[in-house]
């Protein structure tokens, strides 16, 4: 299933070490309660970056900030070197796609479907064009069903093109819902414990998926509490506890900090839907 | 085509060997569907009663009148249904899916319509002495049938037993459910398999058999003379529908109708025009366009409330927005502008009027999610007509000429066609409703090209994709705003252009036209109940759910006061029942009997397991 197809040429790989994402100070603040303390964290191109951290530490907030669904009480986020837009739409299209934590597929919608929903930003015809069905129409409607079936074939769900996506497996259902965030042609994109649900084989899987998203030429930042999947895949890994970033280095250096130990990783782990 | 069938789901019960509702032998109760069936072919050709007292005439030997048509019609497809379930081949064939349930509801409609009519009769002319030989034998035979159909073995579905320990009130309601459940099982059937392909012509033709049919029923519906026919004709199109759809047939000719898109479209559209044809007067021409009006109207709303899922409860006015700012640019003396555009200016006008209002009205309240824009609407339709209302020139500026509305809208003349004189067409005669009948059904076609192109496309998939889930779209990239915004204003404009047909149709439009419910279709909440009725985000399924809707209240003009009352009745039990309308899109079906269809895994006390769809 991790067939790595021809991907190239549609997001040119950006020289190695340019920085993709680059968040400073920011803070997220719901009346009295601050889910997200004075985050920085930076992705650069070509990297996989991990966000660990227990339960309720903020980092499905944080992801909501750099996609433009919360507007950070503090602090700026630069994609590329530009501020981000503060309407998530618009986050998309500048280049962040994302994944939810809880499965958000357009249930009612094929698989197909869901992932040419995806291609919204990166086609333009609008209204007109669809009325009149011009040539244009047609050549884009086949362009994108063909991207979009390539992007199924990546994540190997070719064969259920036309299936309604509430119908998949969970695993599966994850797998969709990556596609359709490669659907956006992103520089970057977050995935929300892609592999929450999973047995050790699709978790596996999903791992080389990940990592065949890096050779395509994005960049990864990735929230996951299965800790051999994030210490295997990630170039970088920071933790956040409390919405505070504790640590953030190489694999090795944050699976031996002792404040890491103690605040996280020496508990007991408990799989749990926070 | 991954739904499951309630086999599986039966699997541990099959100690009890499948029965019927009533305990009569397999052959036996076969024999006696079958043969009841054909029986009441034969007694359909009796007399029934010794007066022509009751209409129709159901006093000739040989020659079949009014109701006794219906009897014989759902007869004969008792007998077939009834002959296929022998696995007689070549009949065989024409039942893909469960022949018996078919056969279920196709007695349920003869034993319906026969006992219907007997009923009619007896109290129409004073007690059942009024019978003749033939209308008893009638009732044996429909009675029959239904027996012997409904001792058919069928697969028993799961039920719970009774917990000993509930208050008796509780255990009732656990053995009612049962019951239902058990009866429920007896009238369902699996889904059918996905048709095999047959040769392109053969789909073509069976496509147009049931364009005929569908135009021939129409016809017959609307021409019924009285009410005991309409209401005979409710029992047996409605349980003879199911039938067919139970039989499997159905699902096999919308199979062929999606492959043959166009063909259909044609199809549709001729058999339409073909309707002004039957018919000698002008009278049911008047009944058609009103109709379609009324469709045309309601599958502009299914774009906003079908696809982009935007709950607009004041649609209606968008229809009359449209229908006065054509009436006011067409030369009607209490316009109060002195000019007159030639009748495609006025459409522009018209729908360029009802765009405008649309964004008006779409722009402040479409960034506010849920229930906001249903509120905001409702205000909207109500304002429209208050405002319509009091610019009179007395308590308001001098535009709409109040009450009295615009009047005496003169007929269209297009390239020297009068739309209001008879003229001549191939030796039939085609009156002024019949007219703008063709006009109106040119305004239906362009209304379902629109819904047909904008839902199969990148907008259209970004509006279902809003509907399904508006954070997951913003999140891909769709500017939501934007999107619901082009929903609203594309539906706005279509209500307009109908909008102007119809003031011309209409002759003069007042604000009274255009209320949130009233009991002449259209108004808002008849608009919204044809979207739901016929199926939301499908086609045909607001087009047959208002033809239903105007037919209905039009025909049973007895019901009086309580129309409302049965409308509201009737629409609270098709959503209990059958939540995803008569027509069904596809998704919304997997939608709402998801749980039905689901392995049973549920709790058993809370929720019975149920079988089929
Ligand atoms: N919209 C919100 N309003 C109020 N509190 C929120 C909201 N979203 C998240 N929170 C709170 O922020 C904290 C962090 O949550 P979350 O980011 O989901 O944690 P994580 O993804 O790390 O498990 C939790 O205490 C949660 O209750
Ligand atoms: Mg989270």
């Amino acid at each position: 299933m991790t067939t790595n197809t021809t991907e190239q040429g549609q997001t040119p790989a950006a020289p190695a070490g340019q920085t993709v994402l680059d968040a400073r100070g920011v803070t997220m603040r719901f009346g009295g309660l601050t889910a997200v303390r004075s985050v920085d964290l930076t992705v650069n191109s070509g990297e996989i970056v991990g966000l660990i951290g227990p339960n309720g530490a903020g980092k499905t907030t944080f992801f909501n900030c750099l996609t433009g669904l919360y507007i950070p009480t503090e602090g700026e986020v630069r994609y590329k070197g530009d501020i981000l837009p503060a309407k998530s739409f618009k986050v998309t299209a500048a280049g962040i796609a994302r994944t939810f934590q809880n499965i958000r597929l357009f249930a009612n919608m094929t698989v197909l479907e869901n992932v040419l929903v995806g291609r919204h930003t990166r086609t333009k015809e609008g209204l007109w064009s669809a009325l009149l069905r011009g040539p244009g129409f047609h050549k884009a409607e086949a362009a994108s069903k063909a991207r979009a079936m390539e992007l199924l074939e990546f994540v190997g769900l070719a064969d259920k093109a036309e299936h309604l996506s509430r119908n998949l497996p969970y695993g599966e259902q994850r797998k969709l819902e990556i596609a359709r965030a490669l659907a956006s042609e992103p520089g970057l994109l977050l995935l929300d414990e892609p592999t929450a649900g999973m047995n050790p084989q699709e978790t596996r899987a999903t791992e080389e998926l990940v990592f065949a998203i890096r050779d395509m030429g994005i960049a990864v930042l990735v929230i996951e509490h299965d800790m051999r999947f994030i210490f295997n895949l990630c170039d970088r890994v920071a933790v956040l506890v409390q919405g505070e970033k504790l640590v953030e280095g190489s694999s090795e250096t944050v699976q031996q900090d002792d404040r890491v130990i103690a605040a996280y990783l020496g508990e007991p782990f408990e799989e749990n839907k926070s | 085509m991954n739904t499951h069938t309630t086999t599986n789901d039966n699997a541990p019960h099959k100690e009890k060997p499948p029965t019927g509702l009533i305990p009569i032998p397999t052959t036996t109760a076969r024999a006696l569907a079958t043969g009841g069936g054909a029986l009441t072919i034969i007694s359909a050709f009796l007399a029934w009663t010794w007066t022509a007292a009751f209409p129709g005439d159901l006093t000739v030997y040989g020659y079949p009148g009014g109701l006794q048509w219906l009897v014989l019609i759902t007869g004969a497809l008792t007998t077939l249904l009834g002959l296929a379930s022998y696995d007689i081949k070549g009949i065989r064939a024409i039942t893909p899916g469960n022949a018996d349930a078919a056969l279920k509801y196709a007695a349920l409609a003869a034993f319906g319509t026969a006992w219907y009519t007997i009923l009619a009769i007896s109290t129409h002319l004073g007690g059942l002495a009024n019978l003749e030989p033939g209308g008893w034998i009638t009732a044996i035979a429909t009675l029959t049938a239904l027996t012997g159909a409904l001792a058919l073995p069928y697969p028993r579905p799961r039920t719970y037993p009774v917990d000993p320990e509930d208050t008796s009130w509780e255990q009732f309601k656990h053995r009612t459910r049962n019951g239902m459940t058990v009866l429920k099982g007896a009238f369902a059937a699996e889904t059918p398999p996905t048709p095999r392909k047959l040769n392109s012509y053969l789909e073509i033709l069976i496509i147009i058999t049931a364009l005929a049919t569908g135009l021939l029923v129409f016809t017959y519906g609307i021409g019924t003379e009285y009410d005991e026919l309409f209401i005979g004709f409710l029992i047996s199109v409605g349980l003879g529908f199911a039938a067919l759809a139970k039989a499997g047939i159905v699902a096999q000719i919308s199979v062929y109708t999606a492959r043959h898109r166009n063909i259909t479209l044609i199809g549709a559209f001729l058999a339409a025009a073909a309707f002004p044809f039957t018919q000698s007067d002008d009278q049911y021409a008047t009944i058609g366009v009103y109709i379609l009006i009324f469709a045309t109207v309601a599958l502009g709303l299914n774009i906003v409330v079908g696809l982009a899922g935007l709950l607009d409860l004041g649609y209606v006015a968008f229809l009359g927005v449209g229908a006065y700012a054509a009436s006011m640019v067409s030369g009607s003396p209490s316009s109060p502008f002195d000019i007159h555009l030639p009748f495609w200016a006025a459409i522009l006008v018209g729908a360029a009027a009802s765009l405008i209002f649309g964004v008006l009205i779409g722009a402040p309240t479409l960034r506010l999610r849920g229930d906001y824009l249903a509120i905001v609407t409702l205000g909207f339709g109500e304002i429209f007509r208050l405002v319509a209302m009091n610019s009179d020139g007395a308590s308001g500026p001098d535009i709409t000429n109040g009450s009295n509305g615009i009047s005496s809208i003169p007929n269209l003349k297009i390239l020297g066609f009068d739309f209001g004189i008879e003229h001549s067409i191939a030796g039939f005669t085609i009156g002024r409703f019949a007219n703008y009948f063709f006009l109106m059904l040119l305004i239906t076609l362009v209304v379902v090209l629109v819904f047909r192109r904008s839902g199969d496309s990148r907008i259209g998939r970004a509006w279902v994709a809003i509907r399904e889930d508006e954070t997951a779209a913003l999140a891909m990239g769709i500017n939501g705003f934007r999107v619901k915004l082009i929903a609203f204003a594309l539906g706005a404009a279509l209500a307009g252009l109908a909008g102007t047909v119809q003031a011309h149709v209409t002759y003069t439009v007042t604000p009274e036209q255009y209320q949130f419910a009233n009991t002449v279709p259209p108004n808002s909440a008849f608009l919204l109940a044809a979207v739901v009725l016929g199926g939301m985000g499908t086609i045909s399924g607001p087009l047959v759910g208002a033809a239903l809707l105007y037919l209905i209240p039009n025909k049973l003009a007895f019901l009086g006061d309580y129309q409302l009352f049965a409308f509201g009745l009737a629409l609270a039990l098709l959503m209990r029942f059958r939540p995803e309308g008569l027509i069904p899109n596809r998704r919304r079906q997997l939608e709402f009997h998801e749980a039905e269809l689901a392995p049973g895994e549920t709790p058993p006390p809370a929720v019975l397991s149920k079988t089929g769809a």
